[in-house]
């Protein structure tokens, strides 16, 4: 081989290879926001019996229905940190508490029991990825054994931060 | 020929590495924190009665961990750092926690049950907001000597990238 051509062909291996590694690597490392959050994430959440994936409602969809069924809204409930909610809720939801805690769980007890069983109901979190939040599946197993039969849980893939706030959909601060 | 097969295989072998450490060291820093760098000051409480403030750590590189007792990859992190206090805290290192949790009961045994080796304290949202709003967990800082936040990582995050950023400000790599 001629050494000129060989230096060239190592030029260009060396290119295309670190471009395959770092094309891969980011792909693997990039931001949350990235990840799908529909169907696809939807049909992976679906390993999880306690929340059932026909219950389960993307942010994009909460959103569009709160812009479009203004005088049917669902009752948004916040089952998870006060710290959470205190920094960036959904407007016109309620905080609960926790629904890890049974102080979080009687609240949403108080909450929902003077309610009809087929009222529209939509809890969220996003405290932490689906697979890791401890608040979702005990909240929706609480209204569930309630009787509740119109809840929604509302799939956050990551985090509120990443799924909600900058996906650019409504948000609200405070107590 | 065979030899020369031999050769562009280990020159891709070595480009694959070298660009695999290229990456790691281009992409673990997350989105800045502050525009102007400067981690927030606060002093708090910590879980042993003591005051815990950010500037009397000035002069020493810090990971700030905001995190919570429920928090799954929290819970994985935690000890390492724990490994992290140890290993480089002679050469001017510390961890911080701040826990997110709602109530500092289960922080305070969580905190005697993994053993942490490092002040923790709780925290609230508006402390949160100072620092670009703690939207889920975790989310940790790498703060320099000077006080300023050189990385932010929001979510689990491979624990080697903590440890490559910490060494290269302590200047052990």
């Amino acid at each position: 081989m001629n050494p000129s051509h060989g230096y060239r062909l190592f030029l260009a291996v060396c290119l295309a290879a670190s471009a395959l590694v770092s094309a891969a690597t980011a792909q693997t490392s990039a931001s949350p926001a990235g990840r799908a959050s529909g169907a696809f994430s939807i049909q992976a959440a679906s390993s999880d019996d306690a929340i059932p994936p026909t219950q389960l409602i993307t942010p994009e969809e909460l959103s569009k229905s709160l812009r479009s069924a203004k005088t049917h809204e669902p009752l948004l409930l916040q089952v998870g940190p006060h710290s959470l909610y205190a920094q960036a809720h959904i407007p016109g939801s309620e905080y609960m508490g926790a629904g890890s805690s049974e102080a979080g769980r009687e609240q949403l007890r108080q909450r929902v029991k003077a309610l009809p069983h087929n009222t529209p109901i939509v809890i969220y979190c996003g405290c932490c990825p689906w697979g890791h939040c401890p608040n979702m599946r005990p909240a929706f197993q609480e209204l569930k054994a309630l009787g509740f039969t119109n809840v929604k849980a509302l799939y956050i893939a990551d985090n509120f931060g990443t799924d909600w706030v900058d996906k650019g959909y409504p948000v609200a601060k405070g107590e | 020929m065979n030899g020369k097969r031999l050769a562009i295989l280990l020159i891709v072998l070595a480009c694959l590495a070298g660009g695999y450490y290229l990456n790691r060291r281009w992409t673990p820093k997350g989105r800045p924190a502050g525009s102007a760098g400067a981690a927030p000051e606060f002093t708090l409480t910590d879980l042993e009665g003591r005051k815990l403030s950010l500037a009397d750590y000035k002069g020493k590189v810090v990971l700030l961990d905001f995190w919570a007792t429920w928090c799954g990859p929290c819970r994985t992190e935690i000890p390492h750092f724990v490994e992290m206090q140890n290993k480089y805290s002679t050469d001017g290192f510390q961890v911080i926690g701040i826990s997110m949790d709602d109530d500092a009961k289960p922080v305070r045994d969580f905190y005697k049950q993994y053993k942490l080796n490092y002040p923790v304290a709780v925290g609230d949202d508006k402390l949160a907001e100072r620092y670009g709003g703690v939207l889920g967990l975790p989310v940790n800082f790498i703060i320099d000597r000077e006080g300023r936040i050189y990385a932010r990582h929001l979510g689990a995050t491979d624990v080697s990238i903590f440890d490559s950023e910490v060494k290269e400000l302590l200047g052990k790599n």
